[in-house]
C-alpha cells in the first residue's frame, strides 16, 4: 500500500523530474535560436544615423523641416533642431540652441557672451530630432490613444483626435515633443513618414550638405544606416530611460544632454 | 505677433541656461488646482468615514457636512483638467478609446465610481429628510424633493436600520476607492520618468497623506466659518477630535516628504546637482519656509501644545491648507522647473489679464474660479440638503465631551 508519505514523495520528485526537461525545451525557442543567426528582426524598422563630426550647424535641416512641415517658421518649437556644445578650459560647458539653430549658428556668442578661441577645448553641433523610439513612453502615456507607433517603428500623432493634455510631451525625454501653434496638438518629428514611405528622403536629409543625416531600415543589409550601425561604433541618446531609441550618433561625446 | 508664432507654453515660461527648444512648462496652474481639489475630496471623505465606519461619535455633527462638501468638491475635481486641454471639447475621447496604459485614461472610471458611491451615500443618509420634505412642502420644492425619494417613501424603523447598514458598507467602500482616486493622481505624477522630482514610488503615498490633511484641514476650516457664518453654537468637540487626526496625519506626511528627499540626496544621481539647486536655493523660501515650516511643522506643534482652542484649530488649519498648495505647487511647478537637460532652468509666470483665450485660461482667474466654486456649491447644497443643521446643542455638546473624557484612547 502506498502511504501519504510515500505518495508525496513520488509525486515531488516526478515533478522536479519533469522539470529538467521542460527547462531543457526552453533552450529551442525558435526566436532565440533566429536572435543568434541574426540580430534584427525581418521586420521593416526605419533608423536614422547622424555624424555629428560631419555637422557645422548651418541649420539648413531644421529650416527645411519648419517649412516642410508648415510648423510656423516663428513659432518657438522645432521638429528637429541643432544644438552647440562648448568645453571651456576650466571645464565648464557652455550649450545653446538659439531658436533651435534653424538660423543656424553664424558667430561664436551663445547667449550673447563672446567666447574667446582659447578658452575653448572643444566645439561641436549635435543635432536632434524625434528618436522613434522602439517603446516610446510618449505613446505608452497617451489617454486617448492619439499617438501610436507604426509598424515599421515611427511614432506619430493623430491630430484630429490628441486632445492636448501635454502627457506625451512632459514624458519624453528629449523633449522632441510640443503643442503645434497651428492645430493645438501635440506634434514632433515623423521621420518625414509622408516621404520616406515614397521611396523619398526626409526634408532634413536634403537639405543637409554635409551627409550629416541618413534614414534607412535598420535591418535591410543594403541600407546605409544598417551598414554603419552594424559596423561601427554608435550610441543613442539617454539610453537610461529605457525607450530604445531609434536614432543613432557617430561622434556622441558624454557631455551631450 | 501672430497668434500662430506663440508657442503654448512660451506665454508663461521663462527660460534660464539651456534648455531644449521645445521645452516649456505645459502643466500650470490648473494641473496645481487639479490634485489640489482631489485631495480635499479625499480628505473630506476619509473624514465622514470615520463617524460612519469607525464609529468616532464626535464626528457625528461634522459627518454629513464634510460627506456633502467632497460632493462639492468632487464635482469641481475634473475641471481644471478641461481647463488645460488645448482641446477640451474632444476629452470625451478617454473614454471613446480607453488607452488603459495611460495613468489617466483610467481616470474616467475611478472618478464615476466614486462619484456613484459618494452620490448614493449621500441619498441614503439624507432619505429620511428628504421623505419628510417631499410629504411636508408643496409646489416647485415638493416636486424636486419628490423626485429626490425615487419613489421610495419607507421611513419605518427596519427601513432605517437597513439605511444605516447600506451607508456602513458605501462608506467602507468609499475609503479605499477614496485612496484609489488620490493615490493614483499621486500615481500620474510619479510614473513621469522624466521628471526626477517626480518619479518615485512613494509619490501615491506622499500624495494621498497630504491629501488627507488637506481634506481634514478644510473641513476644521469650512466647518467654523460656515457655523459661525450661520451664527449656530459651534461644538468644540469635534474640531478637537478632527485636530487630532490631522496632526497624526500630518506627522506621517512630513516623514513621507522627508524620506523622498533625503533619498534623492543620499543616491545623488546625475540629477541631484540641478534638484538640490532647485529646491534649496530657488524653491528654499516656498518649499522650506511656506510649505514645512508653516505648512507643517507650526500646525504640528500648534495642534499638539496642550490646552488646543478653536481659534487654534481654525489657524492650523489654514496653514496646513496653505502648505499643502504649496506643495502641490512646488511638485508640479518645481518638477517641470528643472529642464531635462538637467543644464538649465524654466520659470513660471501666471498669466493674468491676456486678451488671448488660450492664455487667460491657464490664468489667475480661472484658478480663484475653480478654488471658490466648492463653495458655492456647497452653498447650494446646503440649501436643499439640511449641511450645517444637524449640530450638537449644548447639552449634546457636554454630553459628549463627558463621553470623551472617560474614553483612554
Amino acid at each position: 500500500m502506498v502511504t501519504r508519505r510515500d505518495f508525496i514523495k513520488a509525486g515531488l520528485l516526478t515533478v522536479a523530474g519533469m522539470a529538467i526537461p521542460i527547462s531543457a525545451l526552453e533552450m529551442f525557442k525558435p526566436e532565440a535560436m533566429a536572435s543568434l543567426v541574426r540580430s534584427f528582426s525581418e521586420k521593416k524598422r526605419w533608423a536614422f544615423v547622424v555624424d555629428t563630426n560631419k555637422c557645422v550647424g548651418c541649420g539648413m535641416c531644421a529650416k527645411a523641416c519648419k517649412l516642410e512641415n508648415e510648423i510656423p517658421f516663428d513659432a518657438d518649437v522645432q521638429r528637429t533642431w541643432v544644438e552647440r556644445y562648448i568645453q571651456l578650459k576650466d571645464g565648464d560647458v557652455v550649450i545653446d540652441s538659439p531658436k533651435g539653430a534653424r538660423l543656424g549658428f553664424t558667430s561664436n556668442d551663445p547667449y550673447g557672451h563672446e567666447i574667446k578661441d582659447e578658452e575653448i577645448t572643444k566645439e561641436f553641433f549635435v543635432p536632434k530630432l524625434c528618436n522613434q523610439c522602439e517603446k516610446p513612453s510618449c505613446v505608452q502615456v497617451c489617454p486617448a490613444g492619439a499617438t501610436y507607433k507604426t509598424e515599421d517603428g515611427v511614432s506619430l500623432v493623430d491630430r484630429s483626435w490628441c486632445i492636448g493634455c501635454g502627457y506625451c510631451i512632459t514624458n519624453c525625454p528629449y523633449y522632441a515633443r510640443f503643442f503645434n501653434p497651428v492645430t493645438n496638438t501635440a506634434d514632433k518629428c515623423t521621420f518625414c513618414y509622408h516621404r520616406i514611405t515614397k521611396g523619398k528622403n526626409t526634408a532634413c536629409i536634403d537639405a543637409c550638405a554635409f551627409g550629416v543625416r541618413k534614414i534607412g531600415y535598420i535591418n535591410d543589409p543594403k541600407s546605409e544606416v544598417f551598414k554603419i550601425i552594424s559596423t561601427q561604433r554608435v550610441a543613442v541618446l539617454k539610453p537610461e530611460y529605457g525607450n530604445e531609441p531609434h536614432v543613432f550618433y557617430l561622434g556622441l561625446d558624454h557631455i551631450v544632454r | 505677433m501672430d497668434e500662430h508664432t506663440l508657442a503654448h507654453g512660451a506665454y508663461w515660461t521663462v527660460k534660464e541656461m539651456f534648455t531644449y527648444p521645445n521645452e516649456y512648462i505645459y502643466w500650470g496652474i490648473h494641473i496645481v488646482i487639479y490634485p489640489y481639489i482631489t485631495g480635499l475630496v479625499a480628505g473630506a471623505f476619509v473624514l465622514s468615514s470615520l463617524y460612519h465606519v469607525f464609529g468616532k461619535d464626535e464626528l457625528k455633527p461634522v459627518a454629513k457636512f464634510s460627506l456633502v462638501f467632497s460632493l462639492a468638491l468632487l464635482i469641481m475635481a475634473p475641471v481644471p483638467l478641461l481647463f488645460h486641454l488645448t482641446q477640451p471639447f474632444r476629452s470625451i475621447n478617454i473614454t471613446m478609446t480607453p488607452h488603459f496604459y495611460s495613468a489617466i485614461s483610467a481616470f474616467t472610471f475611478i472618478y464615476m465610481t466614486y462619484m456613484a458611491i459618494v452620490l448614493s451615500e449621500i441619498w441614503f443618509v439624507f432619505r429620511p429628510f428628504i421623505i419628510k420634505q417631499a410629504q411636508e412642502r408643496s409646489g416647485l420644492m415638493g416636486l424636486f424633493y419628490k423626485v429626490l425619494t425615487l419613489g421610495s417613501y419607507d421611513v419605518s424603523e427596519k427601513a432605517l436600520h437597513l439605511d444605516e447598514k447600506i451607508v456602513k458598507i458605501l462608506a467602507t467602500a468609499g475609503i479605499p476607492a477614496a485612496s484609489i482616486l488620490h493615490g493614483y493622481v499621486g500615481f500620474i505624477f510619479g510614473s513621469v520618468k522624466t521628471v526626477p522630482l517626480w518619479k518615485t514610488p512613494l509619490m501615491p503615498f506622499i500624495f494621498l497623506m497630504s491629501a488627507v490633511i488637506s481634506g481634514i484641514a478644510i473641513c476644521i476650516v469650512t466647518y467654523i466659518a460656515g457655523m459661525a457664518f450661520k451664527k449656530h453654537f459651534i461644538c468644540f468637540v469635534p474640531i478637537k477630535s478632527m485636530c487630532k487626526v490631522l496632526s497624526y496625519f500630518l506627522a506621517i506626511a512630513f516623514l513621507l516628504e522627508g524620506i523622498d528627499i533625503v533619498f534623492h540626496a543620499y543616491t545623488a544621481e546625475e540629477f541631484w546637482g540641478i534638484m538640490s539647486e532647485l529646491l534649496f536655493k530657488r524653491f528654499a523660501f516656498k518649499m522650506i519656509v511656506i510649505q514645512w515650516i508653516c505648512g507643517m511643522i507650526l500646525p504640528f506643534i500648534l495642534l499638539t501644545l496642550p490646552r488646543l482652542t478653536m481659534l487654534r484649530g481654525f489657524i492650523a488649519g489654514s496653514l496646513v491648507l496653505m502648505g499643502v498648495f504649496t506643495m502641490r505647487w512646488d511638485v508640479v511647478i518645481g518638477g517641470q522647473s528643472m529642464s531635462r537637460s538637467f543644464a538649465g532652468f524654466l520659470d513660471f509666470h501666471l498669466p493674468v489679464f491676456s486678451s488671448n483665450i488660450e492664455i487667460f485660461k491657464e490664468g489667475l482667474f480661472p484658478a480663484i474660479f475653480l478654488l471658490s466654486a466648492p463653495f458655492f456649491l456647497l452653498y447650494i447644497f446646503n440649501k436643499v440638503l439640511p449641511v450645517f443643521k444637524d449640530i450638537f446643542t449644548e447639552q449634546e455638546c457636554a454630553e459628549a465631551e463627558d463621553r470623551l473624557s472617560q474614553r483612554l484612547f
